[in-house]
Parts: structure tokens; C-alpha cells; sequence
């Protein structure tokens, strides 16, 4: 029987459900994202054309800029953001923007995690769990 | 948990203000996601804070933080800031909408009380103070840090605009990453056989380099080298490779400080992965995003903003010449008054051109710039901006300065 739970190393935030949005690509909000509409909108993008909004979205790695330290805050103040963000890798940024957003995130596996959960599955993510972790449900 | 001094503590209680408070413990919250032990002391910050990435949400943050009493929210380092949304001169000739303009008068109105000097630049290690090897620093802006961590020899990591703004606050920053001595050491090794010509090969050597490392925390080091690229070379290389590998630090080896040999930063190592970079390389990636175009709306010279001295080739390039699209040259406030003074503003706009200043193209309300004023398609001799502007809706071509220029002269037309 194939696991369920995957531990991270890494966490923040609160425990959050939704239907896992997966690509093994990266992620940056100024790059990737088109957030009036709450979609990918960079052609070369994998999940180009998905809505991200209430998704637990299961990425490589995060990429790009500085400006996601701010988006993140102000895509969760207009209620057009993801519902969790799980990364094989982060980088300083994503941490900063999702601690000054309160943001759900989890980092760090034993695996690829972009291999190993299903576009689509149900998910739960809980970064208050020791480990953290994220589980199909 | 990260080991706190007395001061540290104090302001976490809460003795030295609330902005100290909030500041300190969004750090310690970053600092022990990413391993952090302790603080390290900081001389200086730079804040990313464009209205475009702050939203209203972020302006109003901004304006809470500086609603506070002036002796409880102090900067205790010199604090500045990356590009603004728009040039307020030219924002009804780049059709910027009224409320883009307002909110960004608050959120500089809310840093200006901070104390923060707002220098809207994204070149500042051209132009305002370069730091000096080994200083730690607390910078925004990846072209910002990975110039000044890899040719500087100073210590930085990426801080976004709440972080960087914590750093000027408290006056430190989590030790991680990037200030670390052994984070430098080299993870992968590039072999170079084509040193670039021109801003754009060197854009896009950094991009390719930038795919190879693939994230934050690979140093690339590369070898093969064969001259010592100028201070706007090595901006337009690091800033591609930030932006396409969201790195933040690379060595040349015989070149930059930490590597003078290859065994300095570990890269004569046999266990480390090694590649290869050549003309073909580069020549094939810049053909990758010309394929789809051949034509463009519009030239853009930003990402980062030019130098006195790439306004002034261009300004050359230009002479007599006429531009029969919009051509916008990019610079920052410290720049534009010398371009103004040399007759370099004159010349560019003599031929057409328009000359913005402490914004970048990208951080502008691109999308909605680009609705208003019917622009889809985008020549640029920026690595960067090209990575960037595809989300924005854009298609955009990678040419040299020169093929731009060329561009914009014969209506839009790229030559083959």
C-alpha cells in the first residue's frame, strides 16, 4: 500500500483542506500569477490557465523576485489566494511573505512531493503537527 | 529556537515600541523556518514596496506600522527604497490610472514618516553606496542582492519589502543562508567557452546559468571568463540569474572576491555537477523567445534601470534616428538628473524616445499599462524583464541594444 502522510521539515501557518493543485514547477507570485483573476497566467507555466484560489497548490521550488513577500498579504486580504502552499524548496521570500501573511506553508520531504500527491486529491496540510505534514484524504 | 540578546529580548517584550515588536518577531519567525541561530548586525536595508506587489492591503499595513508615535517605530539603519509604481511626470503618457497614482503618493507619504529615504532605485551599488566585502546588509531586490553578495563580497539574502523594512527597524537580520560562510561555497561549476558581447548575451547567460542552479540556494561558479566584465555586465548577468534561478549569489572564478582560485569556494571539487556554456547556448535561448514574433508594440530599456553609461550609448545610438513606437529608457532618480545635465534625456527624446525615472517597467502596473495603450508584444535587450513579462501578458523578444533600437526605428519590425 502506497503512503498517504508525508512529513515536512519545515512549517508555518494553520491546518488547511483543498484539492491539491500539482506541477512539478515553481512558483513566484509576480511571475506565475495573474491575482485579479486568481489564475497562472505565464504561458511557460505548467498550471498556466488553473485557478489557484482555495487550491493546496504542490510545487518544486520557489522562484523569482522579492514582491512575494507583499503579494501573498494582499491576496489573502482580497480572499483570492491558495489555500496552502506545499514546496520541495523554499526561499527566503515565500518564508517572509507567508509569516507576514499568516499563511498556510510547509517545506521539505523525503521525496518529491510534486510526484507523490495526485493533481486533484483531497488534501490536508497541518504545519502545527510535529511533524508537519501533509495527507491525502 | 533562536538565542536572543538582552536588546533582542527587550524589544520582542515590547520596550522598544510595537513597530520593534512586530518587526522582531517576524524575523525570529523567518529566521527559525529557515534555521537561523541567532541575529546578525546590519548597516543598511532596501525595501521593495512597489504599489503594484503592496496592494491596497499593503499600503494600509504600511500606513498602521507608521501611525505609530515617531520615538516608537525608529529606523536604526539607514533604510531605502527599490522602484516606485510609476514617474508621476510621465504617468498620463504611460496611461497609469488615477488610482494607481494615489496609492502610491500613500505608501510613500507612509515611509517618508518611517524616516525611510526613498531612493527608488534598483541600482543603488551603482549609484547611492556600494557595501564593502563582508559587510551584512539586509537588501531587496534579487539583482540588488546577488550584484552585491558576488561582486561586493558583502552578505545578504533575499529580504522582501516586510523584512528588509524589519531590518531597517531592528537593525539586524536572521544569520541564514547567504550569511553564513559555508552557504557561499560553490554547488555546481559552469564551464564559460563564449565570453558575452552585449547586455543581452550576458542576460542570457545568467538566465541559462540560473536554469542550471534551479533554485535558491545553489552557487553557481563559473569558470572560462576570459576578461573582467564591466560593473552594467555583471548587473545585467546577476540580475537574469536571480530572476530565472531565483539565486542570490555566483562566483567567477579570477574574477570575483571569494574565488580568486577554485579551490577558494570549493569549485575545483570533482564531486560537484559541471557544465558546459558555449555561443550555441546562448544564441539558442535567445532565439527561443523570438520564434513567436516579428514585431514588437513597444522597446523597454529597464530591469534593472540604466546607468549613466548605458543612457549614454544609447543616447548614441539614437542620434539621428527616430523612433516610430514607443521606446522607454528606464533609469533611477540619482541617474536621470546627470542624463539631464549631460544632455543624454535630451538626445533620447530628441529621437522619440521617453525617459522614466524610479520605476521599472514590470513594477508598474505592466498589465494595466499594457491594456491601456494596446501593447502585447515586447523588445527588450533585459534578460530579466523578458523572464518576468510573459505573466503580465506580454510576448516579448530578447535582442541586442542595438537590434532594439533598430526595431523601434522601423515600426516595430525585428530583423531577421
Amino acid at each position: 500500500m502506497s503512503a498517504t502522510i508525508f512529513y515536512a521539515r519545515s512549517a508555518m501557518g494553520s491546518k488547511a483542506r483543498g484539492a491539491a493543485l500539482v506541477a512539478k514547477d515553481g512558483f513566484s507570485a509576480r511571475y506565475d500569477l495573474d491575482r485579479v483573476r486568481g489564475i497562472f497566467s505565464r504561458p511557460e507555466h505548467r498550471l498556466a490557465g488553473e485557478s489557484y484560489v482555495g487550491r493546496v497548490l504542490v510545487l518544486d521550488a520557489a522562484k523569482g523576485g522579492v514582491a512575494t513577500a507583499w503579494m501573498l498579504y494582499d491576496m489573502k486580504a482580497r480572499g483570492v489566494v491558495p489555500a496552502a502552499l506545499v514546496l520541495n524548496a523554499v526561499n527566503p521570500i515565500m518564508v517572509q511573505g507567508a509569516a507576514l501573511a499568516g499563511f498556510t506553508m510547509i517545506s521539505g520531504f523525503d521525496v518529491d512531493i510534486t510526484q507523490t500527491i495526485p493533481n486533484g486529491a483531497m488534501v490536508e496540510v497541518d504545519p502545527t503537527a510535529q511533524p508537519p505534514f501533509i495527507r491525502l484524504l | 529556537m533562536m538565542k536572543l540578546t538582552a536588546e533582542e529580548q527587550a524589544m520582542r517584550a515590547g520596550e522598544c515600541g510595537p513597530a520593534a515588536q512586530w518587526a522582531i518577531e517576524h524575523q525570529i519567525k523567518v529566521g527559525e523556518y529557515l534555521g537561523a541561530h541567532d541575529f546578525v548586525p546590519v548597516t543598511q536595508a532596501h525595501v521593495m514596496a512597489d504599489t503594484e506587489s503592496l496592494g491596497a492591503a499593503g499600503v494600509e499595513w504600511l500606513e498602521r506600522l507608521a501611525a505609530q508615535p515617531a520615538e516608537r517605530r525608529r529606523l536604526r539603519v539607514p533604510t531605502i527604497t527599490d522602484p516606485r509604481g510609476t514617474d508621476f511626470a510621465a504617468a498620463h503618457r504611460l496611461k497609469q490610472q488615477p488610482w494607481m497614482l494615489e496609492l502610491e503618493r500613500r505608501a510613500i507619504a507612509a515611509f517618508e514618516t518611517l524616516g525611510v529615504l526613498m531612493t527608488n532605485t534598483c541600482i543603488n551599488y551603482q549609484t547611492i553606496m556600494a557595501p564593502v566585502f563582508g559587510e551584512h546588509v539586509a537588501y531587496g531586490d534579487t539583482g540588488v542582492v546577488i550584484y552585491c553578495n558576488s561582486v561586493c563580497g558583502a552578505r545578504s539574502n533575499f529580504e522582501g519589502g516586510p523584512s528588509a523594512l524589519s531590518a531597517g527597524i531592528t537593525g539586524r537580520t536572521p544569520r541564514y543562508g547567504y550569511h553564513l560562510p559555508e552557504r557561499r561555497r560553490a554547488a555546481l561549476v559552469v564551464d564559460i567557452n563564449h565570453t558575452p558581447r552585449g547586455l543581452d548575451e550576458w542576460g542570457a547567460l545568467g538566465a541559462i546559468v540560473g536554469r542550471l542552479a534551479g533554485d535558491y540556494w545553489q552557487v553557481p561558479a563559473l569558470t572560462g571568463i576570459d576578461r573582467i566584465p564591466t560593473s552594467d555586465e555583471m548587473k545585467h548577468f546577476g540580475a537574469a540569474l536571480a530572476s530565472y534561478g531565483s539565486v542570490a549569489l555566483f562566483h567567477m572564478v579570477g574574477i570575483t572576491p571569494e574565488a580568486q582560485r577554485e579551490g577558494d569556494v570549493g569549485a575545483g571539487s570533482d564531486a560537484l555537477p559541471r557544465h558546459r556554456i558555449g555561443k550555441a547556448e546562448i544564441e539558442s535561448f535567445r532565439t527561443s523567445y523570438m520564434s513567436a514574433i516579428d514585431a514588437v508594440d513597444l522597446v523597454v530599456f529597464s530591469a534593472p534601470q540604466l546607468s549613466l553609461m548605458e543612457m549614454q550609448e544609447l543616447a548614441r545610438m539614437l542620434d539621428g534616428r527616430r523612433a516610430r513606437i514607443p521606446l522607454l529608457a528606464v533609469t533611477s532618480p540619482q541617474v536621470k538628473p546627470d542624463a539631464d545635465r549631460l544632455g543624454l534625456t535630451a538626445r533620447i527624446e530628441t529621437a522619440g524616445g521617453m525617459v522614466l525615472s524610479g520605476m521599472c517597467f514590470y513594477q508598474s502596473y505592466a498589465r494595466e499599462m499594457a491594456e491601456a495603450n494596446g501593447w502585447q508584444r515586447l523588445a527588450t535587450n533585459s534578460a530579466k524583464l523578458v523572464n518576468i513579462i510573459g505573466g503580465y501578458g506580454y510576448k516579448p523578444a530578447l535582442l541586442s541594444m542595438e537590434a532594439c533600437i533598430e526595431a523601434a526605428c522601423s515600426g516595430g519590425r525585428i530583423a531577421r
